[in-house]
């Protein structure tokens, strides 16, 4: 009897979270080719970008600048795919704070991953900016090879 | 009959997850509740006791404290046009005196009546009357000039000896030099930076050339103090970032966060401790090739490198430095190390840590037995700690007239006090 409760309890948690699992799943199946540019962006943002800028992009103090609310991200989105590719070697002074770690060039990273990780980053963490097309990536890296 | 038990079996499992989720609440609230108490926050052993002196100065970096209850506070920036506070203490309660230079810095201290504080290129001194207090804040000397400055590991931490030389931090301006040593033929800028520099303590302007490369290979350094029992130079080294990131195939995403050690090291002039070519694993106490030098992870590193004399868990970021000479605490304090961890957090995806105040024991001028935390709690919940987003991060030591230790905070600008009363 205990074993079957045991069971039962167990079963009932893995339903309800297949059901709430299959609910985002549901959701992102649904949107454009945004969405699926932003989950594969989540991928590359964890993977190369969350060491230093955070899981929840906040950056670290002093160090590494935050994702949000700021113009390096949100503005010119050339300048932004710059920094990916060529890395950053300049003081940041964003609402105050300046950071001053150097950032890596990323230019192993191929043109969708790109595209991909900064569209995550512009529609994530309360942002709220135009994708990212890698044809866009593609224009700058030919351009910085000049 | 199946469906009424699973029903049951469901709602079951939502209380549990409801009672699960309060607890989580519940918990969150008595960590804010705690920064009321008489700790100020911090949860210290017994018999210790904590108070907030000062609050909201701005980024509070190293302080140095006067036999007559005066502090000299050192922000990373100025506040109003000036870089450093001075209060007198009287109990729990600081005073704000005066502020004054019109730089901001980290490295200050006293010795031989001239108060020594550092921006990142410049050290420079002010003479102190018989009361311990700046004549002329207006007009310092500059002893030392022409640092290298490239933001990365820009503060210039700094100590004195009993013979009239002034120690130096000049901390590596990258993680380990890769940038800078394409061929791994040898890290170039090691002539200018990456190691401690030897000055004179009272000869003015002086640039690299007056001075002497102490000791080589050490990544940065901002805890640093002389320990007066073998009149030694001791550092703590803040270790490299990112094994995994750069090496996925030799280190997990666990071993970056918990390697490389962070060093304490007792130098003697001509030390070399290899940076960048190697780290100290404290889990293999081993000193291991670097990576980037054909490293890893198993291959040990030249022993013409010195070994640390202690070591500590992964990026827990060793800002401040102090041998406690005061009869305040209890024996076993006296002449051990206190290390005010400032907190990781090139740990994410794992949780960040540090964030405390440790006590090494010491005995005849060399660390023995373990390190433990001595005061914990800066970071506020244990939420605010693994996200690195803490309320409070130590910075620097310093020791009252009275035995009582001073920790400062950068992040919000509090200065504690810790004391202890005989039980």
């Amino acid at each position: 009897m205990n074993i079957k409760i045991t069971g039962l309890f167990l079963a009932s948690f893995i339903l309800l979270f297949n059901a709430l699992q299959a609910q985002t799943k549901k959701k992102a199946i649904r949107q454009t080719t945004a969405g699926t540019s932003i989950a594969r962006g989540k991928v590359v943002y964890t993977n190369v970008c969350l060491p230093c800028h955070m899981a929840d992009a906040g950056g670290v103090q002093n160090m590494n600048p935050p994702l949000i609310n700021t113009t390096y991200v949100l503005g010119n989105k050339t300048n932004l795919i710059k920094i990916v590719l060529h890395g950053f070697n300049e003081d940041v002074e964003i609402n105050g704070q300046t950071y001053s770690n150097t950032m890596g060039a990323h230019d192993d990273l191929t043109d969708r991953q790109i595209a991909d990780v900064l569209t995550y980053v512009r529609r994530s963490f309360g942002n709220k900016a135009s994708a990212i097309k890698a044809p866009e990536v593609s224009k700058v890296r030919a351009m910085s090879k000049k | 009959m199946m469906n009424r038990k699973l029903f049951f079996a469901f709602c079951l499992s939502m209380i549990a997850t409801a009672g699960l989720l309060s607890f989580k609440l519940i918990k969150g609230d008595n960590s804010v509740r705690g920064h009321e108490t008489v700790n100020a926050g911090l949860t210290l052993p017994e018999g210790f006791q904590a108070a907030v002196i000062a609050d909201n100065l701005g980024s509070t970096r190293h302080l140095v404290a006067t036999p007559q209850g005066d502090i000299y506070v050192h922000l990373a920036g100025t506040k109003n046009g000036k870089g450093i506070l001075v209060f007198h203490v009287d109990g729990d309660k600081a005073t704000l005196k005066s502020s004054f230079a019109n730089f901001g810095g980290t490295g200050i201290a006293i010795k031989n009546d001239y108060l020594y504080a550092s921006n990142s290129r410049e050290v420079y001194r002010y003479k102190l009357d018989d009361k311990n207090e700046v004549i002329n804040p207006d007009k310092p000397e500059r002893i030392v000039t022409g640092l290298i400055d490239r933001r990365t590991h820009a503060p210039k931490a700094i100590a004195l000896d009993n013979d009239g030389n002034l120690y130096v931090n000049i901390g590596a301006y990258t993680n380990i030099c890769s940038e800078y040593d394409h061929n791994k033929t040898g890290c170039p800028i090691l002539d200018s930076a990456g190691g401690i520099w030897q000055f004179k303590a009272d000869k003015p302007d002086q640039t690299y050339s007056d001075g002497v490369r102490y000791a080589a290979g050490l990544r940065n350094v901002v805890g640093l103090a002389w320990n007066q029992q073998d009149n030694q130079l001791f550092v703590m080294q803040h270790g490299r970032d990112q094994l995994h990131d750069l090496f996925p195939n030799l280190y997990t995403v666990h071993q970056s966060a918990i390697l490389p050690a962070e060093c304490m090291f007792a130098l003697k002039k001509g030390d070399n401790a290899g940076y960048p070519y190697v780290y100290y694993d404290w889990i293999q106490h081993k000193n291991m090739l670097g990576p980037e030098y054909g490293g890893d992870g198993k291959k040990l590193a030249d022993p013409k490198y010195i070994n640390p004399v202690a070591s500590y868990p992964g990026h827990y970021a060793p800002d401040g430095l102090l041998f406690y000479t005061g009869n305040q605490f209890p024996e076993k304090y006296k002449n051990g190390a206190f290390i005010a961890f400032h907190g990781s957090w090139n740990r994410a995806p794992e949780p960040q840590a540090g964030y405390c105040v440790v006590f090494q024991p010491f005995k005849d001028g060399k660390p023995y037995g373990d390190w433990e935390v001595f005061a914990d709690g800066f970071a506020g919940t244990e939420e605010q700690k693994a996200s690195g987003h803490a309320v409070h991060r130590p910075c620097g030591l310093a020791q009252g007239p009275d035995g009582s230790l001073y920790v400062t905070d950068d992040n919000k600008g509090t200065i504690y006090k810790i004391t202890y009363k005989k039980q």
